[in-house]
């Protein structure tokens, strides 16, 4: 088994006035070569927007580009002709593909919209562009992992192209759980979005990894890892390929 | 990274997202990006200008992004040649800065 850790307070950060953002990896003008990307997923933003502001209409291409908003509301509206308002408890994605153009813009005036933007290098190259979004229930993650993301279209969660599976999990204090990967070759990131977690290795191997907020451990080579709410926390696992 | 001289040729099919690239690409001092949206556009302009960089983006096939690259490398084998993903995003300048190690 092998391990990475990002600690919250080591992620690069821009604050434009209207956008504060956190960069787990390398983007825009945040430039680290050693945080490029954990496999496949190549960028995790977390975005707070001001009231009214947002990203302007601007292209994408051969990205796989998933929004989980945490608080607030964020208006979306694409090329394909999509017009959307995405909240807590919905998952949206953009198959990019041969390119697409969108906007996004932070719904209320008078409160800041705060959300992870996830992109995702694509298993296909210049497919068809595609759009997904999904409400899902909070309380099928109470003490549980929920499915937001898969590459399964009859299967759980939004459609992603890549061998890729997401999980969202509000762990009450105490309680352990774990995860099995899909897939060999895949590793898996666990971001932690609120509360304190320990990531635990597999039955046999020694030591643990504790995370706090906004903390990010990417583990891989292994099949499984155990999970420990040490308070009240809500995690993110995305489990990728990690092979580019 | 923003002060030195790079010379970049862009190969791209989608007409909104060439343009976003050259504009950012071209907004960077000492920086000059062309672009080209066919193949036969990319080999003119490949012969016509000694370029530091290539960007190969969305939409352009695996076989022409094979021939392109065993075309361009014959010419200059020094030549650095990227695929961008993303479109015009905020990976762009890390691309770059990866390719060309600053």
């Amino acid at each position: 088994m092998k391990t990475i850790l990002h600690k919250a307070n080591t992620r690069g950060h821009a604050n434009h006035g209207w956008l504060d953002t956190n960069h787990t990896f390398s983007f825009a003008h945040y430039y680290d070569p050693a945080r490029m990307h954990f496999g496949v997923l190549r960028v995790l933003n977390d975005d707070f927007v001001d009231g009214g502001k947002g990203f302007g209409t601007h292209p994408h291409d051969n990205m796989e580009i998933i929004s989980i908003p945490l608080s607030g509301d964020l208006e979306h509206k694409d090329s394909m002709g999509n017009v959307a308002v995405i909240r807590q408890n919905d998952v949206q994605i953009l198959n990019a593909g041969t390119g697409i153009s969108h906007s996004e813009y932070n719904k209320n005036a008078d409160k800041k919209v705060n959300f992870l933007q996830i992109w995702v290098f694509p298993k296909e190259k210049n497919i068809k562009p595609g759009y997904g979004q999904i409400n899902f229930k909070p309380e099928n993650r109470l003490n549980k992992l929920q499915q937001i993301v898969s590459p399964s279209k009859e299967d759980d969660g939004v459609w992603i192209n890549q061998d890729a599976w997401f999980h969202l999990g509000n762990l009450k204090k105490d309680f352990k759980t774990a995860y099995a990967l899909h897939q060999k070759g895949n590793g898996v990131y666990v971001f932690v979005i609120e509360g304190d977690v320990t990531i635990n290795l597999p039955t046999g191997q020694a030591g643990g990894q504790e995370l706090n907020k906004r903390d990010g451990l990417g583990v891989w080579d292994t099949d499984t890892i155990s999970i420990v709410a040490d308070s009240d926390t809500e995690i993110l696992l995305m489990e990728v390929p990690m092979n580019l | 990274m923003m002060n030195t001289a790079l010379t970049i040729l862009v190969i791209g099919r989608n007409q909104q997202i060439m343009e976003t690239v050259l504009r950012l690409l071209n907004g960077q001092v000492g920086w000059s990006a062309i672009g080209a949206l066919t193949d036969s556009e990319a080999k003119v302009k490949f012969g016509e200008t000694k370029f530091d960089l290539v960007l190969i983006g969305g939409g352009v096939e695996e076989k022409s992004e094979q021939q392109l690259r065993l075309e361009f490398e014959k010419t200059n084998p020094l030549i650095k040649i990227i695929r961008h993903y993303g479109g015009g995003s905020g990976l762009l300048f890390n691309e770059i800065q990866e390719a060309m190690k600053y």
